[in-house]
């Protein structure tokens, strides 16, 4: 009996291990085979899929510098227009509106998260690229905004309404759910007591919210944000849709064509028969899966110092 | 109480015994086989593996160009010969990779591979089905196949040298056609596409001077947007007065968008039509494209050519490993060539013309065997 209670405990042990390092093994092996696959285009290319623009099958040249541009800049987008809205409904959720309310709307924001992608790419199409097209950019152009560089369109398109801006105005509602939902839940967890004590010492409730509920959340915050963030770096079919998939020329502006790394690789992969193009584009996968991980990297550093600074505190 | 607890742990143990050989299976074989729960391997279960021993389903794979028309074939000839075809339109890179790794019994592509390439992936090529690109405009006022376009023109508006509609060229051709002076918004395709092929090679056929950006399934496009698939290009053609772009005829047609007329090879004005398309099918030189059959169909001679026309290709391993599912397929294929027109013009195709075809069957297909007997007929 007490030999079998000992079995228990070392069979579960192992099993965890195994479970555990299946999840080390499919990450490493994952890392591996994108080396491997994109060994040909790192050798054969070597820094050219970094450092230039021109994305030419025909020639085979394979340079991907539009691509990392437009995935960070439609990304920006997103994060700009996302964040602070999504800040502002966690707090109006958590601090502001009655209970009742606000389990209706956080089922409702938990509901978009659960939209496939796909939905937002046609909604894009359909909805938000003729009204960017017709409404929005005609209104910038009246405007001093418009002669901006960034804002003003390059010359060789009119209408702006497949764009870089266009992405990432979709992928804000697309990330809006995930960094509202983790906000919500952490700014809920600031204890009741903490808030009391600051309206006690005669706080009004922004600054209750400002200086209490945020800070105290803030780490939680932050990890919400890059949630958010790593799905607009890699959201890849409502960008196909919506980017205007110009592979060959830097952007000169938030409403030029452009492309996205992931959008490149959806797109071009199934008819991608040079052997050097499908090298290429595995090694296009692996820099995003690069971006993400050194992003990851980042994000964990700076909660570090944040809890470090606040005294350990999650 | 006490034995329950027993044979609990002893569960646990058998499970834990048999999960982590499994674990270890799943993520050492990338892709491949998988061991059931009791040690056994499992069935595959993946759509893509053929049976050896049963030639009543054909497996396919490969362009999305020809996909609705393989896919009525096949339900269609399931109620002739009770073969089952099933076909999965995964892009033409893709068909080509299945049918080198035999995992399916054709594959499809809209581009035709060169002879070299054949020998060397042990494949047969035929041309299956023949379609037209056509380009779509949006400008108010202007009626389908009102506007008149030269192969120069068509080329240098796609690489971004005539720029607006009111370019003296184009009104010289268009009289009384009333052009705006707005700039011309190109549309092209996003994603690698047969269609892209057929423009492409159009234009470095007809106006090489002009178009120097050379031409494959996806190429480095000097202007315009990029939309995504044919309903992405039609979608930003319609939102854009003022644009131009390219898709499938049987699209442009079931949308009802406003299409071009071009001048062809002979110097005759036309208008796309399944006419047009089978005139360039049946003018093209095929006798001269043997053994590969490789044959670029655009800007053909002929006064009822339509230039921008290509044909979608079947791909077969050379070397059969079964008699009977070699033969299975190219039943399947005589059927199509000799019974499937009209199922090709319901979907606004053109069926490959009796003459190609009897070059097929006299050339191409002898050269299909089982350890050195042909397989047809």
């Amino acid at each position: 009996m007490i030999r079998s209670v000992r079995l228990g405990d070392p069979i579960f042990r192992v099993l965890a291990t195994a479970c555990g390092l299946a999840l080390a093994v499919a990450m490493f092996g994952l890392a591996g085979v994108l080396v491997y696959n994109s060994w040909p285009a790192i050798s054969g290319l070597g820094t050219s899929v970094l450092t230039t623009v021109a994305w030419s099958p025909v020639d085979h040249q394979y340079g991907a510098l539009a691509a990392l541009a437009g995935t960070f800049l439609s990304t920006l987008v997103a994060m700009v227009i996302a964040v602070p809205l999504a800040l502002v409904i966690a707090l109006l959720l958590v601090e502001l509106v009655h209970p009742a309310v606000a389990r209706v709307v956080g089922t409702a924001i938990e509901m978009l998260a659960a939209i496939p992608s796909i939905i937002f790419g046609m909604v894009g199409i359909f909805v938000i690229v003729p009204f960017i097209q017709d409404k929005l950019v005609p209104w910038l152009m009246t405007t001093p905004l418009g002669s901006l560089p960034g804002i003003k369109p390059g010359a060789q398109f009119q209408g702006g309404g497949l764009s870089i801006f266009t992405a990432g105005v979709v992928l804000a509602f697309m990330v809006l759910p995930y960094i509202t939902a983790v906000s919500r839940d952490v700014l809920k967890m600031v204890p009741q007591v903490t808030k009391e004590a600051g309206y006690g010492m005669g706080s009004t409730t922004w600054e209750v919210m400002h200086k209490i509920s945020l800070r105290y959340a803030n780490s939680g915050i932050v990890g919400a944000v890059f949630i958010g963030l790593g799905r607009a770096l890699g959201e890849t079919m409502a960008v196909a849709f919506l980017i205007g998939s110009l592979f060959t020329s830097l952007p000169h502006s938030l409403f030029d064509p452009g492309t996205s790394i992931a959008s490149l690789i959806a797109l071009t992969f199934s008819e991608a028969t040079d052997k050097i193009q499908v090298s290429a584009l595995i090694e296009l996968g692996l820099i995003l899966f690069l971006i993400t991980v050194v992003f990851q990297i980042l994000a964990q550093a700076w909660l570090r110092r944040v809890q470090r600074s606040t005294g350990g505190r999650a | 109480m006490k034995k329950s607890a027993r044979s609990w742990r002893l569960v646990l143990l058998v499970a834990g015994a048999l999960a982590i050989p499994a674990l270890a299976l799943a993520v050492a074989g990338c892709g491949g086989s998988t061991a059931g729960a009791n040690g056994t391997p499992a069935p595959a279960i993946s759509g893509f593996t053929p049976q050896p021993m049963s030639a009543d389903t054909i497996l396919g794979a490969g362009a999305s160009f020809p996909a609705p028309l393989y896919m009525k074939w096949g339900s269609d000839y399931n109620g002739v010969s009770g073969v089952k075809l099933n076909y999965q339109s995964i892009g033409s890179g893709g068909g080509i990779s299945a049918i080198e790794a035999k995992t399916v019994d054709f594959g499809a592509s809209d581009a035709p591979l060169e002879q070299a390439e054949l020998e060397a992936k042990g494949l047969a090529q035929f041309p299956m089905v023949v379609g037209g690109v056509v380009l779509v405009v949006n400008l108010d006022g202007v009626a389908d196949g009102q506007l008149k376009l030269t192969p120069d023109l068509v080329a240098g508006i796609f690489i971004g040298a005539v720029t607006t509609w009111n370019d003296p060229a184009i009104v010289k051709l268009n009289p009384g056609v009333k052009l705006p002076s707005t700039k011309i918004n190109v549309v092209h395709r996003s994603d690698g596409s047969g269609t892209t092929w057929i423009l492409t090679h159009y234009m470095t056929d007809a106006a090489g001077s002009v178009w120097t950006a050379g031409a494959d399934k996806e190429i480095a496009w000097p202007v315009g947007v990029g939309g995504k698939g044919n309903e992405g290009v039609a979608a930003s053609v319609q939102q854009l007065s003022g644009s131009i772009g390219y898709v499938e005829y049987a699209y442009a047609k079931q949308t009802g968008m406003t299409t071009a007329q071009v001048q062809n090879k002979a110097g005759q004005w036309v208008k796309p039509s399944i006419a047009s398309f089978a005139a360039a099918a049946a003018n093209a030189d095929w006798q001269g494209s043997l053994p590969s059959m490789y044959m670029v169909l655009v800007n053909q001679p002929g006064a009822e050519t339509w230039p921008i026309t290509g044909a979608s290709f079947i791909l077969v391993q050379k070397d059969q490993a079964d008699a009977a599912r070699g033969k299975a397929a190219l039943e399947l294929f005589d059927w199509a060539y000799t019974s499937g027109a009209d199922g090709a013009t319901v979907l606004d195709y053109v069926a490959i013309p009796a003459n190609v075809y009897e070059l097929v069957q006299s050339d191409v297909w002898p050269t299909i065997t089982v350890s050195g007997t042909p397989v047809w007929p």
